[in-house]
């Protein structure tokens, strides 16, 4: 078995929504409540789910941007979500985030050079000609030209601005790169692009990737093994095909069925499953399974009683009696 | 969000092909910060000339002693509250006909009888000869080189020569207001500094930390501003010792002046923070390993740095209008000491000002003054985003 880079570890988040007059929380939202991961290094995990469901928030916390209220964020054996600020400032070079929105993750007062260059320049690993040049080098890596170097955001299309995040992120040389939806804001025809681009970085740098997205059909061609989250919880946890093949959550179920079809002869199979939008109430979570008011298949007593845990790749008691629709006409 | 430039390249990714932007374009999309201020601030005419005039009036302020006519202390009593001269650049009716050459006309003085009291007539018949870079009293420019040469002046240094009259105690209008403005400005401009040192960076931590930090931050500022600003200055000018030098009392009032000012700016920037502190290249700051203060001072801060020195020239205003009227009051700074608020001191009395109505000039120099720090500030803050049109 190869060592995980990356193992997160009983991982729960919450929110306070309020406070007493003594400033203790009484009512908090969870955000992430009992994730379990591990990522091999050079794999694909993709991360999926509604907007919502915590996905982000898990995201944050990895990269540690956000404080994990219990549980342990794991990198190369070290455990993260304990240590001081400052013996974790190492850690932040090693796994970087590539943010969702190409337009607030760039500083409009910065130009390229200040932003890329920004991780060099802050902790002074790189100055004068040397910071120069990694700059010039990463943005050819990526696919802009060094002339660029001295422009503002402004001028940049969301493709590009993508570009200059990701250039942000992997000029520190990060093992690891957490990827919040990064195409998610582009236009169709540049998305390819962009995934092409992470596909062959990743191939460069033997990066391992943990690819956020609400989008099934983004992640297909992308993913080793996807993980699908739903009400800060691990619904599903499978190998790409396996998982578009022959889903084994209901609620993952529902997700394919939302990915259009583009071949005309296929369509009207499957059909669409449209889900009610009863969401729990995130500080106040339902015993038993999240989903299941919103599922078709689910049994009043058993769906909704005790606590279902993550078995054979899913969290439905009903694994063994439901035979669920995958992607038609997915590739096998 | 809404761009108004064109992407540089429409082929995705692609290396800057045949395609050349052209000149106009090139320099937009490499055009700093600064630069685009500048070019939206130069569309708003009024505030350009307002901008154009405060600028005169530094120039005024560190060549004071240069350009005012006499020195601060001279004092002329044989000439007590005479009118302003009107300067003229030849004379037709003089002992020779026809004369060129820049002069005032001199004084007649007529007592009256009853009331004893002088007053002074021009006298056409009486020429002054006014000379520009004449020499006069001796001074040191910048405290550093000793000149006696002073932009226009009387050519015989004895001659009256009072462009906007005297005061009651016969010193030179001009002269006073020229170091008044010195003195005025500069507790506005000096005081500001003060005042945005405090501001920003309270607000700044209070915005971006949050939480406890900005609850105490917050309730200071709503206790200093609960308190009436003018009964304050009044109480805190009125403990200072009587016999304090000018320079000293000048520096007092206007740190007396900022600590009331900074609570407005540091609510501005605390709001500005609170909103930005959300955005992602914040976030992405702090994963690049900036620290704290550098994420504040170094990303944060420069996207706003202009509406803060749109804020910083809208509240000079207010600093100098509550030293006038410190002053004016007799609370604030006193004679010796020459500011606005000093001079209106003498036109307060209406005995003086039926007979004197030129001692109101200071007063006209300080609404002056004041709505050209308004129009560059209302210039600035519209330029100051220039992204958003």
């Amino acid at each position: 078995m190869i060592e995980p880079i990356l193992e997160v570890r009983d991982l729960h988040v919450r929110f306070p929504v309020r406070r007493n007059l003594l400033g203790r929380t009484t009512v908090e939202n969870h955000a992430v409540s009992g994730v379990d991961l591990a990522l091999v290094p050079g794999e694909t995990l993709a991360l999926v789910g509604e907007s919502g469901c915590g996905k982000t928030t898990l995201g944050r916390t990895i990269v540690g941007a956000q404080k994990a209220t219990s549980g342990a964020v794991i990198f190369d054996g070290k455990v993260l979500t304990s240590m001081p600020e400052r013996e974790r400032a190492p850690y932040r070079r090693q796994i970087r985030m590539v943010f969702q929105d190409p337009f607030s993750s760039l500083n409009p007062r910065f130009t390229l050079r200040q932003i890329i260059g920004d991780p060099l320049v802050a902790t002074g690993e790189a100055r004068g000609s040397e910071l120069e040049d990694r700059i010039a080098e990463m943005m050819r890596r990526v696919g802009l030209s060094p002339d660029y170097m001295d422009r503002y955001p402004h001028a940049f299309s969301g493709g590009q601005r993508q570009r200059v995040n990701i250039a942000r992120a992997l000029i520190v040389n990060p093992r690891l790169v957490v990827a919040d939806e990064p195409v998610s804001a582009l236009d169709v025809s540049v998305r390819a692009q962009i995934l092409n681009l992470l596909r062959e970085l990743q191939a460069e740098f033997g990066l391992t990737y943990l690819f956020i997205s609400h989008d099934l059909s983004v992640v297909e061609n992308l993913a080793d093994r996807v993980a699908v989250m739903y009400f800060g919880r691990i619904v599903e946890l499978a190998d790409t095909a396996s998982l578009y093949d022959a889903p084994r959550h209901p609620y993952t179920e529902a997700l394919m069925s939302a990915v259009p079809i583009p071949d005309p002869a296929l369509k009207g199979r499957g059909g669409r499953i449209l889900l009610p939008d009863e969401l729990p109430d995130p500080s106040n979570p339902p015993p038993g399974c999240a989903f299941a008011r919103r599922c078709r298949y689910a049994e009043a007593g058993r769906c909704d009683t005790g606590e279902i845990p993550l078995e054979h790749g899913t969290r439905c008691v009903r694994r063994e009696e439901l035979d669920l629709q995958g992607i038609v006409g997915a590739p096998s | 969000m809404s761009l108004k430039t064109v992407p540089l390249n429409d082929g995705e990714g692609l290396e800057p092909t045949g395609m050349t932007p052209s000149p106009s374009e090139l320099q937009r999309t490499r055009a700093s910060q600064r630069k685009l201020v500048w070019w939206a601030f130069k569309k708003h005419r009024l505030a350009l000339v307002s901008a154009w005039l405060l600028a005169a009036m530094l120039i005024v302020i560190a060549l004071c002693e240069f350009v005012a006519p006499f020195g601060d202390r001279h004092r002329d009593s044989e000439y007590t509250t005479a009118p302003p001269q009107v300067l003229k650049l030849w004379d037709t009716d003089g002992p020779d006909g026809f004369r060129f050459g820049l002069h005032v006309d001199g004084y007649t003085s007529t007592q009256d009888p009853r009331s004893l009291r002088i007053t002074y007539e021009p006298n056409p018949e009486d020429r002054v000869d006014v000379g520009l870079f004449v020499k006069g009293e001796e001074y040191e420019l910048f405290g550093l080189i000793p000149m006696d040469r002073h932009l226009i002046g009387p050519k015989d240094s004895g001659d009256p020569m009072y462009l906007f009259g005297t005061t009651t105690d016969g010193q030179d209008l001009l002269s006073q207001l020229v170091y008044a403005t010195r003195v005025s400005a500069s507790v506005g401009i000096i005081g500001v500094m003060l005042a945005f040192l405090l501001g920003i960076v309270l607000g700044a931590v209070s915005g971006y930390f949050g939480g406890w930090i900005d609850n105490v931050v917050q309730r200071i500022i709503e206790l200093i501003m609960a308190v009436p600003s003018i009964p304050l200055w009044l109480g805190l000018a009125a403990a200072l010792p009587a016999q304090m030098g000018p320079v000293a009392r000048y520096f007092i009032i206007t740190t007396i002046l900022a600590l009331v000012a900074w609570t407005g700016l540091a609510r501005e920037v605390r709001g500005r923070f609170l909103a930005l502190r959300s955005e992602e290249f914040v976030t992405s700051a702090r994963l690049d390993g900036s620290s704290h203060a550098r994420v504040m001072f170094r990303h944060m801060l420069p996207s706003f740095s202009s509406h803060i020195i749109a804020a910083l020239s809208l509240s000079i205003p207010g600093m100098i209008l509550a030293e006038t009227a410190l002053s004016w009051l007799g609370m604030g700074l006193r004679p010796p000491a020459v500011s606005w608020g000093v001079q209106l001191q003498d036109a307060s009395k209406w005995s003086v000002l039926s007979g004197a109505p030129w001692l109101l000039i200071p007063g006209a120099c300080v609404v002056l003054v004041v709505l050209a720090f308004n129009f560059v500030g209302d210039g600035l803050r519209d330029a100051a985003d220039p992204y958003k049109h």
